[in-house]
This record gives C-alpha cells, structure tokens and sequence, in this order.
C-alpha cells in the first residue's frame, strides 16, 4: 500500500490530530474489508450455533483473535473443558509471542497507549505496523493506537453484523460450519504454498490424525497438541546436540534459519 | 447448546491465554531477560503444524460408513485447495467451498 510513498512528513515534527487520523484510517483501509467479511463470518457462525450478537460482541471485543474466534465457536459449543481450551489457545496463538517480540522496542515508550497496543496486537495489525516509518515519533503512540482501534473495531462491527443478519439470512444456511473449515485449510494451503519446510505441517496433520483414531473425536486434541510440540522437538533438539559448542544460541543457525515470522491468517 | 456460565468461563480463558501471549514478551524483555531459543522455536514452527490439526479438528465428526457423509467434505475441500492455488485470494477461497458445501449438503445428498 505504501510502496511508493516516500517518508515525506518525517520532518513535520508534530503533526494536527486530524491528520493522524486520516493517515492511520487510509493506512487500515486494506484490513477493514478483510475484517467486516471474516468477521461477518465468525458472527453468522455464532448464531448458527446457538450464541447471538451479546456472545459475539464480547468474543471480538476480549478475545480479539480470528482463527482462535473460529476454534471458540466449536468449544464453546460442544462445552469443551477450562483445560482444552486454555491449551488450544496456547496452541493457535504462540505466534503472538513473535509479533510481541518484535514490537518491544517500537512499543517500549507509547506510554498510555501501550497496554492497548499489546493487547490489539493481531495479525493484520501486526503486519500494517511493523514496517511502517512513515510517522514521526512524537506521534508514533497515538497513530499506532488509532490503527490498531480501527482494526479492531472492524473487526467488532463486521461480526456483530453477522450475528445480527444470521437471523435474517435469506437462505437455508445449513451446512454454513464448513466456513470455519475452508478458513483453515485455505491458511493450510497458503503456508504450504508459502514455505518450503513442510515438515511442521505434515507432523501436525499426520499427528492430529493418528490421534483423532487412537482417541477418539471427543479427546484426541490434547494428546494431539502433546504429539506434536514432541515431534517438532526432534528437530531442535537433533540441532542442538549437533552443536555442543555454540551455548548461547543452541541450535538456532541450524533450525531457525528463517527470519521472518509464519504466514498466517 | 451447552451451558452459558460455562462458556462465558471458556471466553474468559481464551481471552486470558491470548492476552498473556501478546504480553509476555513485553513482560519478560522489560527485565533484560531473553526468551529461551526452545521457546522462540517452537512460536515460529507451531502455527504450521497446528494449522493442520486444526484441519483435522474441523473434520473430526466426518463419517466414512456411506458416501453421502465425506463426500461433501472431501469435494469441498478439494475446491478450497484448487482455488486457492489457482488465486490466491483467501476470500474467494472460503466463499467458494462453502457455498459449494451448502449447495452439496442441501440440495445433492
């Protein structure tokens, strides 16, 4: 989006209100159509299953996250345990821990605006975010603050829309589930396509899959969850025996020889 | 429809882990300590591999003891693939499976 803008008000030391504004409203533009429509989805899928637009609104609104707002429908629907749950998230959120990383130091002195920064860290906002030097630092803290605001309230509207229109639906919308299963093999299929290391993604599908025989439907995810953080830990553990010498950074050259965070929804 | 103080609870604790998640780094960097590789490790490979469980997860309650149960899925989900190769487009990706979904489950089997 900002390609070809050059860095031009970095010398506009304080900037008029109204112009942050603008600039981080402009700047949310690509993220607003992709959150009221995935967000339309996740309240439509709410309705569907039981929880009207009160459960929808305080999902977006506390938990804030898309593909984990996916997962809650079903938990929430099939009454899944504090302990599945808890695990689960843990899970389909660990890659926050990146974004939280590498933020610290843009985040480090925003002040006021900090604790919302954290928490409104999402994805999408993580990604408008990150590379943006287009703002003047006396300024950085409510810029990034409008656009995360923004964000999140796209996000808030679009599934509150949905959970309100699904009563209204003007077709028979069984079979409307499957939305939260192209979601995930659409993200499935885009870190295939995106990463050549395929082996974390074997190991989840295959894992997933053996446990889901062995277990059952109604408990294969923990020992699932379980299987896997084992199996990717061959890998690094192979890295880092391989590496006896290297203390402070075992294995890293070897297994994170990826700079840059996952592709993700 | 299970019970509503149970799932006010588990939003609660999603809400919870998620927060935790996004703050620990600033947590733990704010007193010069770095988060161990293992750990940093795994943040960066999870999300492949749970992609695919989740996939599986999505899945779990398909029934392969007659046609009309998996086929649906399994056409679907082809669909969500094909289009996705073929656009790229994450929208059009999900709207097409399950549009095609719905039509299959209503209207065919």
């Amino acid at each position: 989006m900002t390609g070809e803008r050059k860095p031009v008000d970095t010398e506009t030391r304080n900037e008029k209100p109204s112009k942050i504004v603008m600039k981080a409203f402009l700047k949310t533009l690509p993220v607003f159509a992709a959150y009221e429509i995935v967000g339309m989805g996740f309240g439509i899928l709410m309705s569907h299953n039981g929880y009207g637009p009160l459960w929808t609104f305080a999902c977006s609104l506390f938990i804030y996250a898309g593909s984990m707002q996916y997962v809650a429908v079903d938990l929430l629907a099939g009454g899944a345990s504090v302990l599945t749950s808890a695990l689960m998230t843990l899970m389909v959120n660990a890659r926050h821990l990146f974004y939280g990383i590498s933020m610290v130091g843009k985040y480090g002195n925003m002040g006021k605006f900090r604790p919302y920064l954290i928490f409104g860290l999402t994805d999408e906002t993580y990604s408008l975010l990150c590379d943006d030097a287009d703002i003047p630092a006396e300024n950085a803290g409510l810029y990034c603050f409008l656009v995360s605001l923004f964000d999140q309230s796209y996000w808030v509207s679009g599934s509150v829309i949905g959970a309100l229109m699904a009563g209204a639906l003007p077709f028979n919308s069984e079979g409307i589930d499957f939305s939260m299963t192209a979601l995930f093999i659409t993200v499935f299929t885009e870190q295939w396509l995106t990463n050549k290391d395929h082996r974390p993604a074997l190991s989840g599908l295959l894992a997933s899959i053996l446990c889901l025989v062995l277990f059952g439907e109604s408990s294969f995810l923990i020992p699932a969850m379980l299987f896997i953080t084992v199996l990717l830990s061959v890998p690094y553990a192979a890295a880092r025996k391989a590496q006896p010498a290297d203390e402070d950074r075992p294995g890293k050259e070897a297994v994170m020889n990826k700079e840059e965070g996952p592709e993700y929804e | 429809m299970s019970n509503r103080p149970h799932a006010a609870i588990l939003i609660l604790v999603i809400a919870f882990v998620t927060f935790l998640l996004r703050f620990l780094p600033f947590f733990v960097f704010s007193g010069k300590r770095k988060i161990p590789d293992y750990i940093l490790y795994l943040g960066r490979v999870l999300p492949y591999a749970i992609m695919g469980m989740l996939v599986v997860y999505c899945l779990r309650q398909t029934s392969f003891s007659d046609v009309s149960l998996w086929i649906p899925q399994a056409l679907a989900a082809a669909v969500v693939i094909g289009l996705h190769v073929w656009k790229r487009n994450t929208i059009l990706s999900i709207l097409g499976g399950t549009v095609l979904y719905m039509v299959l489950v209503q209207a065919v089997f």
